[in-house]
């Protein structure tokens, strides 16, 4: 298959697999607002999964649409990065886990915006504004958080290191990816550490938080190696009634 | 109603004569239609009924929003679960604009949320029901927000101005929330036998706890009373029924759906359908706490809040502490 | 029960130059996360192009019962409005 269309798949599936699990705290926020803010980045996210699944579709040209990627593949078929599928834990890790994404996912919208692969670019223009704005939110609050209460600080911590294992994948290529830079289509990953670690290190100090020590990352989400077991358990909730009734419109 | 069975000083609405000067001219206002706004001179039951009716619309809106949040993560296609998240999104936001307008009456928006979870105060029965099928979300918004609209645009006109502005806002919120429900019953009632099947299956649930909404017969209720006169009542209960009952039937009919009432006819006479009354008995259970989902419901509620209290604490204690290291270095 | 988040007035400026309109309130612990908060729930149908929050205490309200004092001396000044005067129709747009 194209790099382009396994391109779009790895940015799709973040986005899918990141709103799904936002989307579950709908009703269930610590205040009001919260809640709602949390429902409009579910809904950002689930907005550019409709384009970047949409256009791995199109290039891969069998007929399908977004919806047939997002539920009739099985897991080993997703193309996600593992620190998005992790479960939410509490809200602490849930803002945790959206800060780093959010991190990574602003470095990497900016730079595909000036992708040779006009349809990524167009896509990248649209997205970057909505990330830009979840990350000023979930840095804001994990620094809130983190130099709140002790029990506030204390959780935020333990969100970190559980989280933090998982931010490497985000900037190990593989043999698509290295197609996709060669294609002009996307940035060499690597290349995105530098300005990823400074300013995870400010927002860190600022929250008053310790990253952790070992750079040690798990891996296996994006290339579909190996997910987590979390990842099943979402996807027979997600695909439960296109699976259960094939052929119905909805 | 999202708020039902709503008492007032239970006294009756007081003659002229019984009035106190004030009093009387309060009720000029009222009757000019001119809105009494939160500083305004006003009768303590009056306050008090208000915080009563808006607090409990408040709360159906924040319970309102698990029902319809059990089916997010299940939504049949990345649209629909867009369209649903949303609506239930907004559900929230109307909440927010309510507690916000009982606000404006002296109650804070946690002291009405320990009144929620505590289960001194109610919300709408009609949240106590289960969602069991996707159709659910169909018959939710075509009739659940379809009810609720039959009796929130008449309250755009209530005489409590924050309680008018904030209905004002959320009917033109709720206009997609009925017609998206409605959209999903189309499709459904369109679709494969499974998918009719789901949805008769979710009419015939929901249609009699969606006449329960608007509240058993008021029209010998002292309290419905006095709430019409200081008009933050603005119809009978049993008037928005018929309303709801003449308005569905035919669209039930457009879809190949039968509304599960044998004695369901039009009256000719009086120029809208004759139909059946929901089982009372059942509405009293229900409000009593023994509906199928009462317990589950106010849990979720009461586990979102704990659970988010440390969330609150430390956000509120970082704003503190930046605030004082800013008088500090000033 | 912890301390309450503070309550806040939200003004917005919508899309046609109109001037800052009182939108409703909401909780935020600090002015940011109040105008972060205004944005989330009250621009949620595009409604918005700037954003002022005031926390609620800070604001001072007119007393209504001078409501006479207040705004009925200008009601008698009907000179201030353009249909006082009569113009001629032959002068034209004015
Ligand atoms: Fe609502
Ligand atoms: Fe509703
Ligand atoms: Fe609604």
């Amino acid at each position: 298959m194209s790099a382009l269309f396994e391109f779009c798949l790895r940015m799709g599936d973040n986005t899918l697999v990141l709103g799904h699990r936002v989307s579950e705290w709908c009703g269930h926020a610590p205040v009001l607002e919260e809640d709602i803010a949390l429902a409009n980045t579910a809904l950002d996210l689930i907005g550019q999964t409709q384009l970047w699944l949409g256009l791995a579709a199109e290039v891969q040209g069998e007929g399908k649409s977004a919806d047939d990627l997002a539920f009739l593949r099985d897991a080993w078929d997703f193309r996600n990065a593992l620190l998005c599928e992790l479960p939410n834990g509490d809200f602490g890790q849930t803002l945790m886990r959206q800060y780093l994404f959010d991190e990574w996912h602003c470095m990497m919208l900016n730079a595909l915006r000036s992708s040779t692969e006009k349809r990524v670019s167009d896509i990248a223009d649209k997205a970057i504004k909505e990330a830009s704005y979840h990350l000023e939110r979930s840095r804001d609050t994990v620094i809130g958080l983190g130099d709140g209460t002790t029990e506030s600080h204390a959780r935020m911590q333990a969100a970190l290191d559980y989280l933090y294992p998982y931010v490497g994948e985000l900037f190990v290529a593989d043999g698509h990816d290295e197609a996709a830079t060669k294609a002009g289509i996307a940035p060499d990953l690597a290349s995105l550490r530098d300005g990823y670690d400074a300013a995870l290190s400010a927002t860190m100090a600022a929250a008053m938080l310790t990253i952790p020590d070992d750079k040690f990352a798990h891996k296996g989400g994006r290339t579909g190696r190996m997910h987590t077991e979390h990842l099943g358990h979402m996807l027979t909730q997600m695909q439960w009634l296109q699976r259960a009734y094939p052929g119905a419109s909805w | 109603m999202y708020a039902q069975m709503v008492k007032s000083t239970g006294e009756g609405v007081k003659s002229r004569d019984e009035m106190s000067p004030e009093e009387a001219a309060f009720q000029d206002r009222i009757d000019q239609d001119i809105k009494i706004e939160p500083k305004d001179w006003m009768p303590e039951g009056y306050r008090k009924t208000l915080i009563r009716q808006i607090g409990q619309h408040a709360h159906s809106e924040i319970v309102g929003q698990l029902p319809e949040g059990n089916w997010i993560t299940r939504a049949p296609t990345l649209e629909r679960k867009a369209i649903l998240l949303a609506k239930v999104q907004d559900e929230a936001g109307h909440g927010l604009y309510l507690y916000c307008a009982a606000e404006t009456l002296g109650v804070s928006r946690d002291e009405l949320t320990e009144d929620l979870l505590s289960g001194r105060m109610k919300y709408s029965s009609i949240f106590n029901y289960p969602t069991l099928n996707w159709a659910d979300m169909g018959a939710v918004g075509w009739l659940v927000d379809g009810a609720a609209i039959m009796n929130q645009v008449p309250l755009q006109r209530t005489s409590f101005g924050p309680y008018s502005r904030a209905m004002i806002r959320i009917c033109k919120e709720e206009s997609f929330h009925q017609r998206q429900g409605y959209d999903i019953m189309m499709k459904m009632a369109q679709g494969t036998e499974a998918q009719k099947k789901m949805a008769q299956d979710a009419l015939n649930r929901t249609w009699y706890p969606a006449l329960m909404m608007f509240g058993p017969s008021d029209k010998d209720s002292v309290h419905s009373a006095q709430s019409l006169a200081w008009k933050i009542k603005i119809d009978t209960n049993d008037e928005l029924r018929q309303r709801f009952v003449d308005q569905t039937v035919p669209q039930a009919e457009y879809l190949g759906l039968t509304i599960p009432d044998e004695n369901l006819k039009w009256n000719d006479e009086k120029g809208g359908y004759d139909f059946s009354q929901p089982d009372w008995e059942e509405f009293f259970d229900v409000v009593r706490g023994n509906g199928p989902c009462n317990v589950d419901r106010l849990a979720a509620r009461n586990k979102a809040w704990d659970d988010g209290a440390w969330v609150r604490d430390g956000l509120l204690a970082h704003a503190e502490k930046r605030a004082a290291r800013k008088t500090a270095a000033e | 029960m912890s301390k309450e988040w503070p309550l806040w007035e939200i003004f917005i400026r919508g899309q046609h130059g109109l001037s800052h309109r009182h939108v409703g309130s909401l909780h935020a612990p600090d002015a940011e996360m109040a105008i972060k908060n205004a944005r989330d729930v009250y621009t949620r149908r595009n409604e918005g192009q700037s954003i002022w929050v005031v926390e609620a205490k800070h604001i001072s309200a007119s007393n209504p019962s001078d409501k006479g004092p207040m705004y009925e001396p200008s009601e008698s000044k009907v000179y201030r409005h353009p249909t006082f005067f009569d113009i001629p129709e032959d002068v034209g747009a004015m």
